[in-house]
């Protein structure tokens, strides 16, 4: 079996290792092409691994997703909590040559979430700030009529373009490049829809220099020629190397594997409300009261899902059992909490006490193109439920068909996966497990409808404090009540593996962005 | 004549009008594009701002009128995922499937007919024998396998080839074009072979079936007993009336090429059409869908026409204002 360390840590001393200057071409395969050269106006993976070569954030995410000054050097709420202050980079320059001020941070928050026709635009991230006020040309305060512990993660998402360029600008218009100009260290060359994103270093750039000359990003959607262009030569870099040819490639001289764990948590979520769910019935046929309802059942389920078979046989040793809902080292992550032992009698047993020990029918649902190995998954743990004493079905299903349906609440129990934008706890908390309150925002994907008003208290707590050690301790609180009352039943976070030249590495990230910068020499 | 395309023209209306129903409402049935394209941070009202924003919050029917008045006026809406007219979208990558599917029907033709030929006049021969063999494989390995052992042999093990992509584009008498260059003519062997492999295979039967038929008729004796010689009788008499049947079916195949070039191009990652059409299915962009199947549509009732009109000069016997169907 081959095994590598998904650490977080050991990543970190890689980036400092990087050499400056090591001017070549490089060229990168990724699996999905990105759609627009926009960076408002597709919240999407595929376009923002794009833009993070092209535009910098006033603060960036490293590898691990913890944060990092970017065109702010220093950032953080004044003695008023309502009011956050952002001291800015001097002397940084545009690739048009035109200087960086604080009137283009303005510009951008007001452009964020307001793209003409944008199908998810970064309106989530910029809905707190009430006010901008420009102090000077380096200083600017957001001010909020709340306090927003999470504006610094929020604002790491959202690439700043320039004022003179951007206003009245259209998508198109970054498309063909004419208005396509940021600060970070590559300038967008060209963007051939479906076929090439061509990149050049930008020798301005006021951080480290980038040790590419060229960068051309090409998507390759079917993985085994995504594999085959990396052994033909005709690409440097390629991103989701499938989990079936990993044990070979990692034995062929030329070829070299990274991979590090992601943020994605993959879980069941289960119908925790309703008094009858649609994909449960008696044996047999016949109506029942649902029973998941019952926290026994709930806590029965994950006692039957064997998590090291599910990463050892169809993740083949290319994941994470899991116990909550982001890998420890995440900010928000509670150290009480360990990984269920696979225990099939313990779940008998509570099936019994709960008055099901005959069972019942259910139908799975997930996807089947969306996540790592996910039909596998899903038939794993089908049969492991079968194993209790559970009738069990299995329909898996297109993405395009499957997430809408979730979210109609068609389904009894369905896997899905979530990774944290923000890089920490309070997304999935927020979003999976907090009361569904559309007025808040809470619970957008809270497809089992559990509800919990204590969990619900500690997590309001949380997302008002801004002292970060109290906030971590809270949301470690929260994280516990869902686990405890088996919310989700989280399964395992997902490895990713990216496939290099034998003289290159990656260095792996969190939120599975494929980025040019992490592209270094192998030790 | 002029009767016979003015009925066809109206004929093509219905269909379009028919069709373009049937995938918008398929296309609803299938899911909601929001919950796919949507970001997992968002929040309720960010949800419903991006339905809003696609135009997804009025009723079907109402969406439908929609888009059957900005069609009246040639516009076929915008793609939720690209920002950008569909119809252009489409276009933009339509050269890149058009050459890849010329070249691959080239092949088969010129590699196809030959073959045939040769297994039809010479059933017995061992080349005979082994060209029908031959052919039989070209239909039932998989495409995706074809092309996978394609980019193995010759741009893995060999590395003769490149293994994906499009090559450079040039221009020249004002067609843009990867066929201009060196360059493109090494990117597009391999999937140009891969998309022609099936098609060769029915071409060499097809030719074959049908020079098995015709070299058995009186007219060919005849023309043998006149003293012509066999390049004449092959290469005239033989080939003229065999070419019905092929022209019929090379036409189909042609659009059926552009149309569905899907496995090909995602294999080899080649940026035409297919890739666009299947890649916007999976994320449910109506507009590119929609569009996408009215101009294959269009294209299908033009080639049927063409051919139709090839079986009058092929055949003097058959006349276009006969063919009422």
């Amino acid at each position: 079996m081959y095994l590598r360390k998904f650490a977080l840590a050991a990543t970190t001393a890689l980036v400092l290792a990087a050499p400056a200057a090591w001017a070549e071409d490089l060229v990168i395969a990724v699996a999905s092409e990105a759609t627009s050269m926009d960076p408002h106006f597709h919240n999407t993976g595929n376009n923002n691994q794009i833009m993070r070569h092209i535009y910098d954030r006033l603060i960036n995410q490293g590898p691990n997703q913890e944060l990092l000054p970017g065109l702010a050097t220093s950032w953080g709420p004044t003695d008023d909590p309502n009011v956050w202050e952002f001291n800015l980079r001097e002397g940084v320059t545009f690739h048009d040559g035109s200087a960086f001020t604080a009137d283009d941070v303005a510009f951008t928050l007001s452009r964020a979430g307001d793209v003409p026709n944008s199908p998810s635009g970064f309106g989530t991230y910029t809905a707190d700030i009430a006010d901008i006020e420009v102090v000077d040309d380096y200083t600017i305060r957001l001010h909020t009529d709340a306090p927003v512990p999470l504006m610094a993660n929020n604002l790491s998402t959202i690439s700043i373009v320039s004022r003179a360029l951007g206003e009245g600008a259209t998508t198109e218009q970054y498309n063909s490049g004419e208005v396509a100009v940021g600060t970070g260290p590559f300038r967008q060359i060209e963007f051939v829809p479906g076929d090439r994103i061509v990149m050049e270093a930008n020798p301005d750039y006021w951080g480290e220099a980038p040790a590419w000359d060229t960068v051309t990003i090409r998507p390759i959607s079917s993985s085994a020629s995504r594999v085959a262009a990396l052994l033909a030569g005709d690409v440097d870099v390629i991103a989701n190397v499938p989990t079936a040819d990993i044990e070979q490639l990692s034995e062929n001289d030329d070829v070299a594997l990274s991979q590090g764990v992601s943020n994605r948590v993959i879980y069941l979520h289960l119908d925790s409300d309703r008094e009858q769910t649609p994909m449960i019935t008696a044996i047999g046929g016949g109506d029942i009261d649902n029973p998941l309802r019952d926290q026994r059942v709930r806590e029965a389920l994950s006692y039957a899902i064997d998590r090291e078979a599910i990463v050892e046989e169809v993740m083949e040793g290319i994941a994470i059992p899991a116990g909550q809902l982001l890998p420890e080292g995440f900010f928000g992550v509670s150290d009480n909490l360990d990984v269920l032992d696979y225990d099939p009698d313990r779940a008998r047993e509570l099936l019994a006490e709960a008055g099901y020990g005959d069972g019942f029918a259910v139908t799975l649902h997930g996807p089947n193109d969306r996540y790592i190995n996910d039909a596998a998954v899903l038939q794993a743990i089908a049969q492991m439920f079968s194993r209790i004493g559970l009738e069990t079905e299995v329909d898996a299903m297109p993405r395009s068909v499957y997430f809408g349906r979730a979210s109609d609440l068609e389904f009894s129990i369905m896997l899905v996966g979530w990774g944290s934008g923000t890089g920490e706890a309070s997304s999935p908390l927020r979003a999976l497990i907090a009361t569904h309150t559309p007025e808040l925002g809470w619970g957008a994907s809270n497809r089992g409808r559990y509800s919990n008003e204590e969990f619900d208290a500690v997590l309001t707590e949380a997302l008002q404090t801004v002292n970060d050690a109290e906030r971590e301790a809270l949301l470690a609180q929260a994280t516990e009540i869902a686990m405890g009352d088996v919310a989700i039943i989280p399964t395992h976070f997902q490895v990713n593996t990216w496939g290099t030249r034998p003289d290159l590495q990656y260095i792996p990230r969190t939120d599975e962005y494929t980025l040019a910068i992490g592209v270094v020499p192998a030790d | 004549m002029t009767v016979f395309i003015i009925r066809r023209t109206l004929q093509a209306i219905i269909v379009l009008l028919v069709m373009s129903a049937i995938v918008f409402l398929g296309v609803f049935a299938i899911g909601d594009p929001v919950a796919i394209l949507i970001s997992p941070d968002a929040t309720q009202a960010d949800i419903q701002e991006a339905i809003e924003n696609l135009g997804l919050d009025k009723p079907i029917w109402e969406q439908y009128l929609v888009f059957l008045g900005n069609a009246l006026e040639g516009n076929l809406g915008e793609s939720f995922v690209y920002n950008e007219p569909a119809i252009r979208l489409i276009l933009q990558r339509m050269p890149a499937t058009l050459e890849l599917a010329v070249v691959a029907v080239l092949l088969s033709v010129f590699v196809g007919i030959p073959l045939g030929m040769w297994a039809g006049l010479r059933p017995a021969s061992v080349a005979g024998k082994s060209i029908m063999v031959g052919s039989i494989f070209g239909f039932s390995l998989p495409n995706f396998w074809q092309g996978i052992m394609l980019i193995l042999i010759f741009a893995v093990i060999l590395g003769w080839l490149p293994a994906f992509g499009r090559g450079d584009v040039a221009e020249f008498l004002g067609i843009q074009s990867s066929l201009w260059t060196l360059n493109g003519w090494a990117h597009i062997i391999l999937p140009a072979t891969n998309l022609a492999l099936f098609n060769t295979s029915l071409i060499i039967r097809l030719t074959r079936a049908s020079v098995r038929e015709v070299i058995g008729l009186d007219y060919v004796k005849f023309a043998r007993a006149k003293g012509l010689s066999r390049r004449r009788v092959v290469g005239v008499h033989v080939l003229k009336n065999i070419m019905i049947p092929l022209v019929t079916v090379i036409g189909l195949e042609l659009a059926s090429l552009i149309a569905f070039a899907v496995v090909t191009e995602t294999v080899f990652a080649w940026p035409g059409m297919g890739k666009l059409i299947i890649d916007s299915i999976f994320v449910l962009d109506r507009p590119v869908i929609v569009a996408y199947m009215m101009i294959i549509v269009l294209m299908f009732i033009a080639i049927n026409l063409i051919v139709d009109i090839l079986y009058s000069v092929f055949d003097p016997r058959v006349r276009l204002a006969d063919m009422k169907r």
